[in-house]
């Protein structure tokens, strides 16, 4: 999720104004509410997260989803280190989807990272105070912008286990009557070594949870990590292996039915007519329902719902995006860029005397890339169910408390009508945050019709052509070198929907930079893919970087060194994933490596990939080195898997997927033609950690933006052949 | 007209239209959701059961088409006291899901890929396992199959920071 995402959804509410939905608890208050929620006979519940119960189980609830990247066993290790429990009684369950649980920490994380100056540590409370408001109001439990580690584990999860712990010490060292000193903890006992004498947490958390601390709780030494740091394996795999894990997709309960959809072909249209007869014949379909772009057919079960549905011939118009195509949106945005008058600009320094300079070289070049889709493998599934005036909806989404906010807009009816029950999903990546879940409001208006719960099924068909893309986008990068091979000056012009400044981190020391955007919208919806636009800007920059290195007459590694700053932690990054490919040493015959250097959501990622180019043209990544300097790492194990799965996910974007338009409606419909990379093509990926104390980054989306430009470059180290748009397909061929 | 299929072990008697796929009959007749919905063309895999023994793609089977046969899904390849199959407890010991969605049907199809070659090497996985995976947990699954085929050196090769 882009900064603009998080400007948005922290800028909308605080301009609001944090009263007027009437959620303006004091924190305290907030705290109350939260502990009744979740509040079991004789448990203490701690800082809104962390309940211990009197057995000693310790559950931690979790105002993030689990999309697959295994945060919620990190947000986990997290409290529980600090909390000083034992990890074999810690159970994580999704925090109840009400205010309450709003996501105080994360609005913490955004905002402070959008404000335009360091918070002042006298005014931090009140800023946070302001943040915890802003977050109820928006209302905030979003899992996105590869935060949920470093923002809700640092500022809530860690707080939380601190302040818990602190707790439980004052409270053990007045029962003992000894001082709070003599004491220590371990898994889950407070310890009183001088007499031996031991209490569990359990026989404390009640008393404890209503002690109020005077000083803010101090966080661990990383040298007394018992859990933080280690690959610890993940809570919710083993359901994961055995069938039993359940997803939106399987949901079940009594008498429900099952409704699939078909909207309007070119985004933008309506739904003109349709005769639902051929629909109504098929045998355990029950209703055909008309909505404002799509016709929906509620049935018994999924297979008759789609027989009924492909029975239909309905008429929608298009909206006037009919002359809509892929080729056009790309000769439109060549033609904006040559009028040279951006929408937006940033960047330092006079880049057009720099580039006018004499005795320096100009390089040019123009990159392209298409509309990608998040393809997820689970298909968009929500149920709803309208009883006595209330609203029930179960499913994945990636902002429940936003979603259900929604949903009751969508049904007219207040939010306290609205229970969302989470469940996990099968992949996200951008594709179920708020704003994009337009299945909301189908299910909302189809379970309207019924008296029984209903599941919504999107087809694959129907989310490979109603998605919500990453941008197509064309760009225009011109630099000059200097007579030394120095870049003199770099200018990036950009055409897509969205202005990618505050996210794109250009990390090399150039005397005159600037970043052009020319707004272009189209009739699609971009969406927030893996990322966002770090993605397509790490491909111009990264490939460019390797092409103004070809002119200056240089090794593309010695000629990035040149221009980061000497001890830079992007240096080291830099130089560890050269070290680790070999880079000096060539390849065996017919392979070429290249490099990419990207930082992302405060980590700074280096791939080397080595790879080949098969007779028919296509590239095949063989080895693929990564180091990441994201600072801590929490769970070593289940960070390589995030890098080593962007990787994988980055490959199969540029190698093969492309959504195209024509006459404004997306051409492709399935796996068919839009394929997915299969394991035999897949890498081997070596990821290394460069572990340091710097602020934590992030890790869902850090390993995505290298890939293609480090391929690109391979490419041309095999072929000689620079190719600038994607995907590449077989337009290596010799 | 009713259909009868043994699903794990147990008889059932299904009354659905007979062009039903096999995969609805699963997950909304026999209510077993560990068999996923990917595409609804055979392409990704993540319906994917063994019928007779052979890994079939059921979102693409009718279930008139497997009338008398005996059909395991993934709630069926543990064993009746619980322990999980050498695949399973592979997949845990190398931490390989992600999201998960796709790895009832990836799990499927490694089990029915060792019942045909006890040992396989990387070039017969990669022809068995083309089961889509969107999270790129590819370097993991071969790494289990390696270790669960009894070919631990060859699954160390597989490395990421060390493990």
């Amino acid at each position: 999720m882009g900064v603009k995402r998080r400007a948005f959804l922290i800028g909308g509410a605080a301009l609001i104004g944090g009263g007027l939905f009437g959620v303006s608890w004091s924190e305290r208050a907030a705290s109350r509410r939260a502990a009744k929620l979740v509040a079991v006979d004789k448990a203490g519940v701690f800082q809104t997260w962390i309940r211990i119960a009197e057995d000693d189980t310790v559950t931690i609830f979790s105002p993030h989803v689990d999309i697959g990247q295994g945060s919620l066993t990190g947000l986990a290790q997290m409290a529980a280190d600090e909390l000083d429990a034992d990890w074999s009684r810690i159970v994580v369950e999704s925090a109840p989807v009400n205010a309450a649980f709003a996501n105080a920490p994360l609005a913490q994380g955004f905002g402070k990272e959008l404000l335009p100056f360091s918070v002042p540590p006298f005014l931090n409370g009140i800023v946070d105070s302001t943040f915890a408001m802003i977050a109820r109001n928006i209302p905030l439990q979003v899992t996105g912008g590869s935060s949920t580690v470093r923002a809700t584990g640092q500022m809530g999860m860690r707080v939380a286990g601190a302040a818990a712990r602190t707790s439980l010490i004052a409270t053990a060292a007045k029962r003992l009557s000894v001082p709070d000193s003599e004491l220590t903890t371990a898994k889950s006992q407070v310890i009183h070594a001088k007499s031996g004498r031991v209490l569990r947490y359990g026989e404390l958390a009640a008393e404890a949870a209503d002690l109020t601390l005077t000083a803010a709780p101090k966080f661990k030494d990383p040298k007394d990590y018992r859990l933080m740091g280690k690959p610890i394996p993940r809570l919710d795999i083993p359901a994961k292996v055995n069938g039993s894990a359940l997803y939106g997709m399987d949901v079940q309960l009594p008498d429900m039915r099952v409704a699939t959809i078909l909207a309007a072909p070119v985004r933008g249209g309506k739904l003109e007519s349709v005769d639902p007869a051929p629909a109504l014949g098929v045998k355990g379909v029950e209703k055909v329902i008309k909505l404002d772009s799509s016709v929906a057919v509620l049935a018994k079960g999924y297979w008759q719902a789609l027989t009924g549905l492909k029975a239909l011939s309905p008429k929608f118009s298009d909206g006037g995006h009919g002359a809509l195509s892929s080729a056009s949106i790309s000769a439109a945005q060549r033609a904006k860029i040559k009028m040279d008058k951006p929408d937006h600009k940033s960047g330092h320094g006079d880049v057009p005397a720099a580039l006018a300079a004499s005795g320096g070289k100009l390089v040019e070049a123009q990159y392209a890339v298409p509309f990608i889709h998040h393809a997820m493998m689970e298909p968009f599934a929500l149920t709803a169910h309208f009883k006595d005036g209330k609203l029930e909806l179960w499913g994945g989404v990636q902002d429940p408390l936003h979603s259900r906010k929604v949903a009751a807009e969508a049904a007219g009816i207040s939010v306290d009508q609205v229970t969302f029950h989470p469940t996990i999903m099968g992949g996200a990546f951008g594709r179920r945050l708020p704003g994009f879940c337009e299945i909301i409001g189908q299910v909302v208006q189809i379970a309207k019709q019924s008296p029984n719960p209903v599941k919504l099924i999107w087809s694959r068909e129907e989310e490979v052509k109603h998605g919500c893309y990453r941008p197509q986008a064309s760009a225009h990068l011109k630099a000059a070198l200097d007579k030394d091979g120095r870049i003199a000056g770099w200018s990036t012009d950009y055409a897509q929907s969205e202005d990618a400044a505050g996210e794109t981190r250009f990390v090399y020391d150039v005397a005159a930079f600037a970043l052009r955007h020319y707004e272009f919208a189209t009739n699609q919806h971009d969406g927030a893919w893996r990322s966002v636009n770090s993605n397509q800007n790490g491909f111009y920059c990264e490939s460019f970087m390797d092409e103004l290195a070809l002119a200056a007459g240089e090794d593309p590694y010695q000629f990035r060194r040149k221009h980061l700053p000497p001890g830079s932690r992007h240096l080291a990054v830099l130089d560890d994933a050269a070290k680790r490919s070999g880079w000096g040493t060539p390849p065996i015959a017919g392979r070429g490596r290249g490099m990419a250097l990207v930082e992302s959501f405060n980590t700074i990622v280096a791939h080397v990939i080595e790879a080949s180019v098969s007779a028919d043209g296509r590239p095949r990544a063989h080895k693929v080195w990564s180091s990441v300097d994201c600072g801590q790492v929490v769970n070593p194990d289940g960070a390589a898997a995030q890098i080593m799965g962007g990787i994988i996910m980055a490959l199969s974007t540029c190698v093969d997927e492309a959504i195209t338009l024509d006459q404004g409606a997306v051409v492709q419909s399935n796996f068919n033609d839009y394929p997915i990379l299969k394991l035999a093509e897949a890498p081997e990926v070596d990821v290394h950690f460069l572990e340091s104390t710097a602020s934590m980054g992030g890790l869902g989306e850090p390993g995505v933006p290298p890939t293609a430009p480090a391929l690109a470059n391979a490419i041309f180290a095999a072929t000689g052949k620079r190719i600038r748009q994607l995907p590449f397909r077989n337009q290596a061929k010799v | 007209m009713a259909i009868d299929v043994e699903v794990n072990g147990r008889s059932f008697s299904i009354e659905a239209d007979p062009n039903t796929p096999l995969l609805w009959v699963i997950r909304e007749e026999l209510r077993l959701t560990g068999t996923k919905f990917g595409c609804g063309i055979g392409a990704c895999g993540a319906c994917s059961v063994h019928v007779d023994g052979e890994i079939t793609r059921s979102c693409i089977i009718p279930v008139a088409a497997v009338a008398g046969k005996s059909i395991t899904t993934i709630e069926g390849i543990s064993a009746p006291n619980g322990t999980l199959h050498p695949v399973q407890q592979a997949w845990i010991d190398a931490q390989v899901p992600q999201c998960g969605y796709c790895q009832s049907g990836q799990i499927m199809a490694a089990v029915a890929l060792i019942r045909k070659t006890a040992r396989p090497n990387p070039a017969h996985i990669d022809e068995a396992m083309t089961n889509i995976c969107r999270c790129g947990t590819y370097p993991r699954i071969r790494k289990a199959i390696l270790a669960a085929t009894g070919q631990a050196a060859a699954a160390a090769q597989e490395t990421y920071d060390g493990r």
